[in-house]
Formats: structure tokens, sequence, C-alpha cells
């Protein structure tokens, strides 16, 4: 029978929810992005401890990013983002010396075209050049980040960078950060589409592949609402972040978190990590850094809530997170009540010829 | 700091999290400049110009810590008149020797000790590095000083460095570093206002700094801000190097340098120091102040822990087995050496300079020409296949089938696959364990040296060559353990701790080595790390579990002293300058220091002890005199011997600049070295001519995702592939000045080489207004090599050889090249480039530019000599003879 249209979105403890009996807490990631180095020692520590293979060995010219997206074999994904605007709470660090305009979006334009061949699918598809533009000219609402940001100005062929319009001279410049990871969301639904129970909730809550159980099906690929999950070509499985289930399980920290030289990657009881990321917020914005918020950490959104959630200095586009993630099976229900109720309709209306043929 | 030293930086952030305003100058936005609060852009090898102000800035504004710097510094203390400062000598001191590109500093002295202080004629001083054994000291003082307490009088220290930094104005920082007035003055601020009574500030540098022609003076003015600003023997104070590897402070200390000896006893020169009595007379300079008066002791222990029984003090402890110096032995005189034929066996560990040297061609090709090479590494790097895929294979320099050099690849343990201590900043000894067994033939160092030894000593046995004396009596015999019988390195530190000779019991401080034979200590400074017969490295005490000194984690030497000169965060009277850093402080009651960490100075030497007339070693320094090292006990704001080019830091342009020094006539600095080799060439500076054939100003440094020159990172999937390619970072501005696209492809070229890189274009980098002028400078990663997973051009194969004077480090942070859209030519054509480009510069091989600008050295700035126009044939004379 359909379950309980309510276990689908919305609040939920994850793990008595999929039958757990005295669960532990729920455990997951606080990622605070504004202490964040760029030093990559989590994609390093998590493919060391989890023996995820090589992902290519391209430059992809994404400012610092190499490994270019969360892949069944990059786990942990550090996006970097050059942008000309202005960190408000920071001088301007360019002020004063003989610049022209930006060249940020130009560049992320041209890098947008080279995927990397990461051995997985989808993989790091290219992306689009307009997308990346956008996000490292500024945010996709301007208004919403208070300060316009330089428009691109069109195709990289048409202007090449510094070879623009002769734009006036660029001072701000900011730098952002992010390590990406699995969200482990209260409602995964990779997890409900998964047709082998490969895809299982822990009793920590959060979601794990079975490498041994998945058939390569790829269903939880197309399901994944951020794009996390991906499918190792060669074999067909599909892989992704466990949140170190084994080191967890033995009362360890993840190795990323562990490796995390500034403790932007925090592990711990989500409820405690929640309590803590509001008051970072609250602290950053007393300092001036209006522009922090958080991402994924609240139970109401439109996947009940992250197990890995994040703090994040502007629109979460501008990270490539979509702004307002549904988890994919939300609509299951109804759909099926649509489906049911076609299906019996056209039942009725099967029977009615019959009937109405035999009379 | 966050590209090179991520997990340090992990205290950056902390301090950022509590309220610290964090400020970043680099050349390059980089990921230490995305988190600062401040970033200001810099040209490199400007630094001098910019602390210059910071010095300017306090004592213009009177911003110093008064009483700390009348009580602890030389500021009151009066200068020889004979002395003649840059200001008033176009960019020279007095005492300018042209014929050696040197000082004799006998001008510089303090008044009254002209004759008895310093070293005089320095040449030979720069020929042995010899500023490198002040690491740990200063140099010697004769007897008292003249001083005025009032700092008025024109010749006392704080006049004359007033007037030494006066034309050092925010203006000129501008003009000459290409950092707006007002962000500096925002720096100067910020550093003045948390330095005092109740705030102290720390200043951390990384070894980029060191490589420059003036690096040592890059920590001078750094050191001068500290002394001014009250930050030096304090807590949260002084100047902590980052080193490049996780113990390089203890291959200092323990050194693998050809001019030191354990605990910064100066190697033998042959002519110099003929005796043993000469040699350690030499260090200890009788009759003067301070904690140096036992070297004898030291040396004396040093010895016996090498030659054992065979030292005795009738036969001055084998002073005669110990090697001696005839000039510079530095790794760029060796190499040149090599080229020459001269050098004929290489040993090769934990190194890689055909990527990670300066001049990277003339490393190989030097490598190229050795009868035999011993290489030790993790992986199969450059250095050891050079001969065969080396980038002169390609052009023909290095034919592999004739190519000499014998090479024998050894493969080496890591630091987890052996036992052992890393020593860092902070002189903080830490002992860590072997995690795993190392692969197949992989071995320890210490078992490879200790083999070699005992197989060369079994060789020699019965040998009645004297020569052979000197390995046949060393001491060598350690316990080993293991099926590969590897030596106990606890063993080993319990040696360079130091023992009772006649009964083994290990020594509990260096107070009790002894000059007679009957102590031997492998390295003074570190007596005490096995005290009580105990692994004091080893110590893991958590600091929940004890106060935030932790004085029993790890051990730091010298007496597991946490913060050195710690005499100078209490007051002169023996009281905490402030409650808020209290730190060591003098308690009437008990009549002893006492604090937190270990005193640095004697424990029942009152505040108000005054030296009685005469008195040398200890007792001739008073109470309040808390840089007890110093011949004077105070700290150096100015040097009066010690640094050879100078007393006081001045801004020399780099030996490759497009810019004509803004300050001086002088262009840069007078006493670096140069070595007159034909492979090796400097790219010519204004005011020299042809200086825009290589317009652009190039610097080198590291990403976090590689390390050093590359063999632990490019080797290492997870790592390889995060950084997977050579690349140059440039400023749109250029790109467009170039023709360069964003993931196209670029070459550049200096005077020695031409390499290629793909192109990164990103407003991290800006140009700079420099002098009126707008200069371009580009960055490059310098991980890169021919071997491993991922490969591509080595950037330091772009730089030549100059050498800071005081310690031989090259200038490989800063120099000038071209800067071309598409790749480079390869074969042939690629030499063709080159010497196209050295004909456009006017190079001439073996003929570097001088190092005297014309015009600048006149008579009247120096005691004798006259004006030298043509350094050129200066340098060739020297070399020649």
């Amino acid at each position: 029978m359909l379950p309980d249209p309510n276990s689908l979105y919305g609040p939920l403890d994850p793990a008595p929810d999929a039958g757990w009996t005295s669960a532990p807490p729920r455990m997951g990631f606080f990622t605070d992005t504004s202490v964040c180095i760029g030093c990559k020692a989590c994609e390093v520590a998590c493919k060391e401890w989890n023996d995820v293979p090589g992902s290519g060995l391209d430059l992809l010219g994404m400012s610092y990013d190499n490994t270019g997206a969360l892949t069944a074999n990059s786990w942990r994904h550090v996006a970097f983002i050059e942008q000309p605007l202005p960190a408000r709470h920071r001088a301007p660090p360019f002020a004063g010396t003989p610049t022209g305009g930006s060249v940020s979006a130009s560049s992320a334009a041209v890098a947008a075209g080279t995927g990397n061949p990461s051995g997985t699918d989808p993989g790091v598809p290219p992306g689009s050049s307009d997308a990346a533009a956008r996000m490292a000219a500024g945010s996709t609402d301007a208004t919403a980040n208070g300060a316009a940001g330089p428009e691109f100005l069109g195709m990289p062929a048409s202007t090449p960078p510094g070879r623009g319009t002769g734009a006036e001279s660029r001072t701000d410049f900011r730098w952002l950060m992010m390590s990406d990871v699995c969200k482990h969301c209260t409602h995964a639904a990779c997890l409900d589409v998964c047709p082998t129970g490969s895809l299982f909730r822990t009793e920590f809550g959060t979601v794990v592949v079975q490498e041994d159980i998945c058939n390569g099906c790829g269903y939880c690929v197309s399901a994944c609402p951020y794009g996390v999950i991906d499918q190792r070509k060669g074999d067909g499985r599909a892989w992704k972040c466990t949140l170190c289930y084994d080191r967890i399980g033995a009362g360890n920290t993840p190795a990323c978190a562990q490796a995390c030289p500034t403790e932007s990657i925090q592990y711990g009881p989500l409820d405690e990590l929640r309590d803590r990321a509001a008051q970072r917020v609250a602290t950053l914005h007393e300092r001036g850094v209006t522009e922090a918020r958080l991402y994924g950490h609240d139970p109401t959104d439109g996947v009940g809530g992250d197990g890995a959630f994040f703090l994040l200095l502007d629109e979460p586009e501008v990270y490539g997170l979509p702004p307002d993630p549904v988890v994919t099976t939300r609509d299951l229900p109804a759909m099926w009540k649509r489906a049911g109720l076609a299906a019996l309709a056209m039942t009725a209306a099967a029977v009615a010829a019959f009937v109405g043929g035999s009379s | 700091m966050a590209e090179a030293h991520p997990v340090g930086f992990q205290w950056v952030m902390e301090a950022k999290r509590r309220g610290a305003r964090v400020f970043h100058v680099d050349p390059r936005f980089t990921r230490t400049s995305a988190v600062a609060d401040t970033y200001l852009p810099i040209r490199a090898g400007s630094d001098i110009a910019l602390l210059g102000g910071v010095v300017n800035y306090i004592l213009t504004n009177e911003l110093d810590f008064r009483e700390y710097v009348l009580a602890y510094t030389n500021a009151a203390t009066i200068v020889s008149e004979r002395f003649g400062d840059t200001e008033d000598g176009d960019g020279f001191f007095s005492g300018f020797d042209p014929e050696t590109g040197s000082y004799v500093q006998d001008s510089w002295q303090y008044a009254g000790h002209e004759t008895d202080s310093g070293s005089g004629h320095t040449g030979k001083e720069r020929d042995s590095a010899a500023g490198l054994q002040h690491e740990s000291h200063g140099a010697p003082v004769g007897g008292a000083t003249q001083r005025d307490e009032t700092l008025q009088h024109p010749r006392c220290v704080y006049q004359i460095l007033k007037r030494h930094f006066a034309r050092y104005t925010p203006e000129m920082v501008e003009r000459v570093c290409g950092i707006p007035q007002e962000r500096f003055l925002e720096l100067a601020r910020a550093w003045t206002e948390n330095s005092g009574r109740e705030r102290t500030g720390c200043l951390i540098y990384s070894v980029g700094w060191t490589q420059h022609s003036v690096g040592v003076q890059y920590i001078r003015t750094g050191a001068i801000i500290q002394l001014l600003l009250g930050n030096m023997g304090r807590p949260g104070g002084g100047i902590l190097a980052l080193r490049g590897h996780a113990s390089i402070q203890g291959s200092t200390d323990i050194p693998t340098l050809y001019n030191l000896l354990p605990g910064y006893l100066p190697m033998p020169h042959h002519a110099d120091h003929p005796t043993f009595d000469a040699w350690v007379d030499s260090i200890r300079h009788p009759g003067q102040k301070g904690f140096w008066g036992n070297a004898r002791a030291y040396a004396a222990s040093l010895l016996k822990a090498y030659w054992g029984d065979a030292a005795t003090p009738e036969n001055d402890f084998c002073y005669g087995y110990l090697p001696r110096m005839t000039g510079d032995h530095g790794t760029y005189q060796q190499v040149l050496n090599m080229i020459d034929g001269k050098v004929k066996g290489y040993f090769l560990l934990g190194q890689n300079p055909a990527v990670g040297s300066a001049h990277g061609r003339a490393q190989r090709l030097g490598m190229a020409n050795l009868d035999w090479l011993v290489v030790r590494d993790l992986f199969m790097i450059e250095s050891a296949t050079f001969w065969q895929n080396g980038p002169e294979v390609a052009t023909g320099e290095i034919v592999p089938q004739e190519c000499r050099t014998e090479v024998f690849f050894l493969p080496a343990a890591s630091h987890v696959e052996k036992e052992g201590t890393f020593t860092q900043t902070q002189r903080l000894v830490q002992w860590r364990e072997k995690a795993v067994e190392p692969p197949g033939d992989a071995r320890s160092e210490l078992w490879f040296f200790y083999h070699l030894g005992r197989k060369l000593r079994e060789r020699l046995a019965g040998s009645t060559n004297p020569r052979d004396r000197a390995l046949l009596d060393l001491a060598w015999d350690y316990p080993t353990h293991g099926p590969h019988a590897e030596p106990s390195a606890e063993a080993v530190l319990r040696e360079i701790n130091g023992y009772e000779v006649a009964t083994g019991r290990p020594l509990s401080s260096f107070a009790e080595a002894r000059d007679d034979g009957s102590t031997a200590v492998g390295c003074w400074i570190y007596a005490g790390v096995y005290a009580d017969g105990v692994n004091q490295a080893a110590r893991r005490k958590s600091r929940h579990e004890q106060d935030w000194v932790a004085a029993e984690w790890g051990w730091a030497w010298p007496a597991n002293r946490r913060t050195l000169y710690n005499r100078a965060s209490a007051d002169p009277k023996g009281r905490p300058w402030s409650e808020r850093k209290r730190y060591v402080w003098w308690d009437p009651e008990a009549g002893e220091w006492t604090g937190y960490d270990v005193p640095d100075f004697e424990k029942t030497k009152p505040p108000t002890y005054r030296p009685p007339e005469g008195a040398a070693g200890p007792e001739g320094i008073a109470g309040d005199d808390a840089f007890v090292m110093q011949g004077d006990g105070k700290g150096w704001l100015y040097a009066p011997s010690g640094v050879l080019d100078g007393p006081l830091p001045t801004h020399y342009e780099p030996a490759e600049s497009p810019v004509r020094n803004p300050l001086y006539r002088q262009q840069a600095n007078p006493t670096r070295k140069v070595y007159a080799h034909p492979a090796n060439s400097v790219n010519p500076s204004p005011p020299q001519e042809h200086s825009q054939v290589f317009p652009y100003v190039f610097t080198v440094s590291r990403l976090t995702e590689h390390h050093t020159a590359g063999a632990m990172s490019r080797n290492v999937r997870p790592l390889a592939e995060l950084q997977p390619e050579m690349f140059v970072e440039v400023s749109p501005e250029l790109a467009a000045e170039v023709g360069l696209d964003h993931l196209g492809w670029a070459h550049l070229v200096s005077g020695r080489a031409v390499i290629e890189a793909k192109v990164l274009v990103t407003d991290r980098l800006s140009p700079l207004r420099v002098d009126g002028r707008v200069i371009h400078q580009v960055w490059l990663p310098y991980h890169f090599g021919f071997q491993g997973l991922v490969t591509g051009d080595s950037a330091n194969d772009l730089f030549g050889i100059t050498l800071d004077p005081n310690v031989l480090i090259q200038e490989s942070k800063v120099g000038t090249c071209d800067v071309r859209p598409g790749r480079r030519p390869t074969g042939p054509a690629l030499l063709d480039l080159v010497a196209d480009y050295q004909r456009q510069a006017g190079i001439v091989a073996g003929r570097p530019a001088p190092t005297l600008t014309p015009g600048a050295f006149t008579a009247g700035s120096a005691t004798d000599g006259s004006a030298d126009g043509d350094g050129g044939d200066r340098e060739e004379d020297r070399d020649a003879s």
C-alpha cells in the first residue's frame, strides 16, 4: 500500500521512520564556507579513506577547481568562485591599482566548456557558458545581493578575457570556496526509487549505497534533486559519500571533517550542528558579514532538511546549488492517486464499453 | 600561508574567529587573501620599502613602546662617528670595499669599539655564509657601551634609525611597492595599535622571504619593527619562520649545511682556525659578555661525541679530524664546480634540485657531469632521471648514451615509515613513532648512513693511511633492531642530548657540559631533551591537562623554553608589563624569576643587578639585560656586525627588476653574490640598457595541492589530479597586452630558459603603478617537472643564480622575463630562442653585469677606495684569482 503521504516530505527523524528502534541521534555535516580556505584536504582524505578512484588529470580552468563536480569518483568537491563583487565587510582588494575590467565571467564561461572525463556517468558534463558567466559575474539575482555585479557581455569568443568593453576599473573581488558533499536528505529520493534496496537509511539517519547490491539501474541518478549521485563507467554502479559509515559506526569522525584544518567541515549530532550554525550566522551578521545564510538546515524545506547543510556567503545558485530543492518523489502519492484514478476511469470506460456492447 | 601552510593557518582562522583582523600582503590574491580582512598587492622584491615604511610610521608618530625600547634594545647606544649611512652614500654604508664587493665593518661599530668588535673585513665571511652562525646568538661586542638615555644624541641608534628611514614615507611605499598609501596606513595603524603593554603582535614569514638577494635584511626589518613595538620575548609576539618542510629548523640546529656544526658551532676554516684553541676562541670571544663563554665545553663535548675514546684533551679531542672550509662550498658553487668537472660524486637526499633549485638547467648539466650520483627518495624524481628524460635531452645538450654520471637510486622510507623527531619553527622537538613498515627496499636515513659508515669502516679496517683515521676512530656504535638491523633512533637522541662519559648518565642541561672530555654532547642546545633518561620529545600531555604554555608537550630547545628572551615579558624592575600579558616575572620574596615558562635569565639574578667593572661572560649581563645571548644584552635595532650587507636594512631592487631604484643610485644589493660562470647570467635591469627585453616581473610559490618540487604530490593520484597541469596566472590587463587566452598556452623567456604553461587569466592578479609606470607581474607554481603522474615545465628554470651575501640563499622569488602567447619551440630551436633573447639583452656568457651601479659608488661614501665603474671586470678578476 502507499505510505503515509507525510513521510515523503516535511520534518521527520529519518532513522526511526526507516524502522530503526533505539537509533542514535541523527548525525550530519555542517560546512561553514566562511572559514573554508579551499585546501581540498577533504577531497584527498575522502579518496584515501574510501579508496575512491582517480577522477581525471585535466586542468579545468574553473579557478582552482579541477574536480568539476560531485561524481562517483569524487565524493567531496570544493567549488571555487571568483567574482568582481564586494565582500562588504572587507576593503576592496584592488582599489587604487591600475586595473581594467573584470575577467571572471569570461574565464568562467571558457572553463564551463571543458568537461572533466571523470570515468563516471554523467560525470562532469560541460556546463553552460552563460550560467557559468552569470555565477562568476555575481548573484543570479543582483538586487537580492544588494549590489549589481558587472554583467557578462557575451560569449567568450566575442570578448576574450581582458579585451572586452573597456569597462571601468575593477576594485572589488571575492573568492568564494565551498566543499560540497551528498546532502543526506531527510527525504532521500535516491533511496525511495532504489529497486534493489542497495541504497538504505542507516541508524545515523544517513543514506548509504551498498555496492554489492547495486544493480546499476541508475534510477537514483535522475532522482537526486542535487545531481550528487553518479555511476562509474565500467561496472555501472552508483557511488557517493557514505558519511564514512564505517568510521562513524566505530565512533570516529568522517575522514573529510577529520582532515579539515579550519573546522569548516564540522561533524556531529544534527541538532547540535543546527544550533551552532544559527549562532555562527548571528555572529557573522554582528560583524557585518550580512551575506551569511544557511542552506539545507530547514526541516520544512522541499527535502525535509539536509543531513549535510551549509553556511553560504551568497545565493545557492552562485555555488551551483539548486535554490529550492524538492524531493523528486514528493508528488508520487498524488501521481499514484491520479494514475489510479485514470486507471479506474479507463477500467470503468472499458467495462462500460463491454457492458454497453453486449446490451 | 593558507596556500603553503594550510594546517598552521587553522590558528589564523581561530584568531579570526575571536575577532582578529588579518592582513595579507602578496603579489597575487591567494587563498589567504580570500579570508583576510585586508589584502595588499605588492611588487615582488619591494618588502624592505614596505616594512621600512612601517618603521618610519612608528618613529615619526613616536608609537614605539618607549620603556621597552629604552631598556631592552640598543636604541640609546652611541655608534662610531665614522659611521656613514646609505642616505648619505647613495645606497652605500661606510666601509665598502669595491675590490671585493664587501664591507669593512669597523666604522659600523659602537663608539669606542671600532677595533675590538665585529670582524673587520667581511669578504671571507660572505664566502662561508658566516651570518648563519648568528641564528642562535649575536655577534660580539667588546665591553661596555656609551649610551644616551634621552635618545637625543645624533649618533645614538634611535636617531640613526630615524634618519635612515625618514624617506620611507607612505608616498615612497606607494611609489616603490605599488601599494596605495591609504592601504599602507591601514596596515601600519593596525600593527601599531595592536602592540604595547596590553597587546602583542606576531610576525610570521615563510621561506619565500629568505629567497631574495636582500633576504636577511627583510627579516631584519621585521625584527626592528617587533623590537620597537615591544613584541619580542613576550607572549603572542615574536618572529616565526614557517619552514618549507617539517624539520627545517631541526636541520639547521643539527645542520645539513657546509658552514655549521651542531648547535651553531661554526665549521672551522683552514686558515683562520688552525688549532682547537683558535677555533674555540673565535666562538667564545674571551672577555665578551653573555653565555657563549662556555663554548669550549660545547665544542669539546661535540668532538667527544664524534670520536669517543679517541678524543682526549691531549689530542685536542681529534680537532684535526674535522673537515675544514676553504671558501664557498655552498650548493650553487658546488653545481658550477660540477659543470667544471671539479666534483666527482654527490649524495642527494630529500632534495630535487633538477626542479626545486634556481637555474634548473645548470643543476641538471652539473649532475650530468659526475662520476656517480646517489639519489635517495620516495619516488623516481627528476634529479635521478635528468640524463634520460630531462629537457636537455630534447635540446641535445645531454646525450643519454654518453652521459658519464652513474646514478644509484635508493628508495627511502617516508616520515611515517621511520621513527625520529621533527623540530618546528618554535624550536619544539616532537618525537614521532613509526606507523607502518617501509615498503620493499625502502630504508630510513638513519639505516642508510649507519650501515654506510659501518661498511666503509669495515673496508678500511687495518688501514695505516693517516687520512683514514678520522673514519676509523669514529664512535660508530648504535644498538640496532629488527630484520634490517635498524639503528635505534632513541639512542641517537640520547647522544644528541649528551651524557657523562664515565657513567653514561644523560645530561639534564647544557650547563653540565665539560671541556675536559668527561661529557659527550651531540648538540649542546638540545641538552635536556633526554633528561633523566626519558625521551622528553615524546611527551604528549593534553593541553586540557596543563596551562596554556603546555610545557609538557614535546620539548623545546634550549632548556624547554617556549619563548626566547622572555625576561623581556617583564618590565625592567621585573614586574609583568600588564596583567593580560603576564608571562615571566621576578618574585622578590622567593628571590627568583618565575612564571609560566622557563625564565630565559639566570634564575636568581635580581633585576637590580649591575655587573662589576670589566665583567665578562654571564656575569657581565645586567639584571635588566633581557637579550642574554647578545654581547651587550640588548635587542639590536642596529646591528654593528653579524649582518654583512649593512647594519640597517636598505631597499635595493632585486637583481633583476624592470624598475630603477627610486631611493638610491645604487640599484641592487652591492654585496650580493654573483657567479661569473658561463652557465649563469643575470637579465639586465635599469640603468643598464636592454632591460625592456624582459619587461615583466615573475614570481613563483606553492599551491596547497602540491609540495615543493612535486615528488611527494605529483606522484600521488589524489593530489596530482587537484592541480594536474603547469599554469601561469596573468591579470586580464596583461592577457590583453600580450594576447593570451584563458586555458590557452603561453611561454615565458628569461636569459636562462624558456618554459611553457597553460594560461589562467584571473582577476586575482593586478598590474601595479610603480614610480609612475604600470608594472605587470605573473605568477607560477614551481612544483612541476618531467616525472610523475602530472608533468610540466619547471618554473625555477627561469631563474639565474644570484645570492644573498649573508647566507648564500638564491634569489628565487623574483625575476624578469618576457611572456609570449603559444607553445615554446622544441629541440635545438628552443636554444636558439634563448640565444636570441640573450643577444637582444646584451647578455654575454660568463660576464655578469656589474654589481655596482655605474656612478653610484663614490669615494665619499667609503672609508677608503675609489669609484669603480667597471664592476664586471672586478667580478671576473676575483673569480679568476
